[in-house]
């Protein structure tokens, strides 16, 4: 299908797709296994100035926009979904700055993250907090110039390997989500430390950890916005970045897709492929069917958000949703057209159903993204009338 | 530094297929790469002039079309690329290409280091870069699988042998043709995609090298391929079996029975 792309986003797909296929793929089953950060392939992303893909130009990035991030995220996310989240997460990172950054904030991370020198996290879930991310209890005070941070946070990919985190604490506690603040913190910061490394069903290649705050110290100029704004910042973040995850749920799905067809026209069964047999053609034509749906509804909602719309929450969660639930479908299905074969680690398959489970919860769970989407609706009906 | 990397564009195919009535190969319908070997060519020369600064030069001889190519080069990261095309180069066999390529090279001024692939995946003859060292008067190693240094004025590489490596140092300017095993070639950068797109690749002609027409082409191509064919390895081997005492004296009884010529 086409999608009227630009010729600089053609050449982004086309240069991504090149990542994957040749550096990425031969290398995702080892990974997986291991467990392991993939440096070497941060490295080539670096190389490859796709690291700043959705970083204005004037910061040293390609000065695209969410869409140019899903294109990365979804080639990428073909070879391997847990590769493709060391760029992904980095973009979560990111946006806190990107949208309520000043200049000397922008200025000072930035080019950095555009150049792929360094790689950026977001801290908001704790263990008491997850989908109900009103309850973060990690404070910060200020002590003269600085905040003094005291908490945890938990499961926050690149945790450790990235160098510059956005974290949303308590600076009031009495004011509950009106309380909170987003701040800057970098690698390094004394009373900053790296907790649990999580040992993860899929996306095994990424890293999740725990954030230590143990009388932390920030300097108070590393506030994003004014205090009071965190939880704002938090949500309108993840606004932009949920297509990124439905973006890597089309990757992993296609892969999976990709795998499966190739498969059943080798595999011969009963004297002949497979694909001769008219339930695995509609399996896999069910399949391409669900694939091109989300992808079609991700590009459209990227282009929606880019366009500078403000009302996005909605279809952010929607594409979403649709995007995960599909690529846990897909890649199920794929699993079973191979059979025995599908359930073996020397095939990709069974991993990339581990990975795709993870884009159901994460970046807000698919039941609380279909909160949003009824709220939403009901405002709207109400509006009407 | 300015360094020189030499590339042929060839079909992307590993199997050649010959025109058995011209034993030339066939290039129609085949989609056309850089060759694989040169590359690896090209990384060494970007690298080299990202650790110690320079220029990197990329040069080909070809029908237009192969400027397409060398905008490829551009995305890799060399900073220019040049074609010497013209009619007149058609035909020509591996003496009259580093003839040809000599004097592209010597055109454009001083230069320290040549870096040619070991050999072109269609022709497969290795023949190019030390041919091309000797046209211009250089010294030349061939199968480099590492530089160790370079240093004033000097080249110091490891050349790939059957059995390990030899130590070469040799003054510059010089040639070196390279080998897979000396680097993983980067994938283009977006940057370097866009500046591809956009640069212009010089195209220089027989008159412009000031090439003499009785070198180039077809008629400086004293090499007639009289046919082709794959050679076949026939190794009738025999395992030798029992203590090494006995071994040796099968051994050597089969050799003597062979009446081989011994050198004094
Ligand atoms: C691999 C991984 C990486 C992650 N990376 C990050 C990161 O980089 N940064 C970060 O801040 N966080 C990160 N997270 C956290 C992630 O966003 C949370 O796990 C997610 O938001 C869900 O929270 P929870 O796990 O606490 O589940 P819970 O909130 O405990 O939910 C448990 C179940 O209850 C359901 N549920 C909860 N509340 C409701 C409700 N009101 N209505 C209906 N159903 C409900 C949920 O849908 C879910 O099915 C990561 C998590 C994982 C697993």
């Amino acid at each position: 299908m086409d999608y009227f792309f630009t010729e600089e986003q053609s050449m982004i797909k086309e240069l991504a797709a090149r990542i994957a296929d040749e550096k990425i793929a031969p290398v995702a089953l080892e990974y997986d296994e291991k467990g392991t950060f993939p440096h070497d392939i941060v490295t080539v992303l670096a190389q490859s100035d796709l690291c700043g893909v959705y970083i204005p130009e004037e910061y040293g990035g390609l000065g695209g926009g969410i869409l140019e991030m899903a294109i990365v995220v979804e080639e990428l996310s073909r070879a391997c979904g847990g590769i493709a989240l060391a760029f992904a997460a980095t973009g979560l990172g990111s946006f806190p700055i990107l949208l309520f950054g000043n200049e000397e904030q922008k200025k000072k991370y930035l080019p950095d993250i555009a150049s792929g020198q360094k790689l950026a996290a977001f801290g908001l879930t704790e263990a008491n907090a997850g989908s109900d991310a009103a309850g973060i209890q990690t404070t910060a005070t200020l002590d003269g110039d600085d905040y003094v941070l005291n908490g945890t946070k938990q499961w926050i990919t690149n945790g450790g390997e990235a160098d510059t985190y956005t974290v949303m604490v308590c600076t009031d506690r009495s004011r509950g989500p009106l309380g909170f603040t987003a701040l800057i913190v970098e690698k390094g910061m004394p009373g900053f430390s790296f907790g649990k490394k999580e040992n993860k069903m899929g996306i095994r290649a990424s890293v999740t950890t725990e954030l230590v705050f143990e009388n932390c110290r920030v300097p108070k100029e590393n506030i994003l916005g004014r205090e009071g704004m965190g939880f704002a910042v938090a949500m309108k973040t993840l606004d932009r970045t949920r297509p990124g995850v439905a973006a890597q749920a089309v990757g992993i799905a296609q892969g999976a897709f990709d795998y499966a067809i190739k498969y059943s026209r080798e595999r011969v069964q009963f004297g002949q492929a497979i694909s001769s047999f008219q339930i695995i053609q509609h399996m896999l034509a069910d399949m391409a069917i669900q694939i091109e749906a989300a992808r079609a509804l991700v590009y459209q909602t990227c282009r929606h958000i880019d366009s500078g719309a403000k009302n996005i929450s909605k279809e952010s969660a929607m594409c979403k949703v649709f995007a995960s639930d599909m690529a846990m479908k897909v890649t199920t299905d794929a699993v079973q057209v191979l059979g025995g074969s599908g359930y073996m680690k020397e095939y990709p398959v069974e991993k990339m159903m581990r990975d795709a489970k993870i884009t159901q919860i994460y970046e807000g769970t698919n039941q609380i993204q279909r909160n949003i989407i009824a709220l939403e609706l009901i405002k709207e009906s109400k509006k009407k009338q | 530094m300015n360094i020189v990397v030499c590339v042929k564009q060839v079909p992307a195919t590993t199997e050649v297929k010959m025109n058995k009535e011209t034993n030339t190969i066939i290039r129609e319908g085949i989609e056309a790469i850089i060759n694989p070997f040169d590359t690896y060519a090209i990384e060494e020369g970007v690298r080299i002039k990202e650790q110690g600064g320079g220029k990197v030069t990329v040069i080909s001889m070809g029908i237009p079309k192969v400027a397409d190519l060398l905008r490829e080069t551009i995305a890799l990261g060399a900073d220019e690329a040049v074609l010497l095309s013209d009619k007149a180069f058609a035909g020509a066999d591996t003496l009259a290409t580093a003839y040809t390529l000599s004097l592209g090279i010597k055109k454009m001024g001083p230069v320290d280091l040549i870096i040619c692939g070991k050999q072109a995946t269609d022709g497969d003859t290795a023949q190019v870069g030390p041919s091309l060292a000797a046209k211009l008067g250089i010294p030349h190693t061939t199968y480099v699988r590492k530089i160790e240094e370079i240093r004033e004025g000097t080249i110091r590489c490891q050349r790939l042998t059957e059995d390990g490596y030899e130590v070469i140092e040799m003054p510059l300017p010089a040639v070196i043709t390279v080998v897979k095993e000396i680097n993983e070639p980067r994938i283009p950068s977006f940057k370097g995609l866009m500046k591809a797109k956009k640069a212009e690749i010089p195209v220089w002609t027989a008159d412009e090298i000031a090439a003499d027409e009785s070198l180039i082409g077809l008629k400086g191509s004293p090499t007639w391929v009289v046919s082709t064919f794959v050679p076949q390895h026939n190794v009738n081997s025999e395992m030798i079996e029992g203590k090494p005492e006995e071994q040796a004296k099968i051994l050597v009884d089969k050799l003597l029975s062979l009446q081989l010529p011994l050198s004094k």
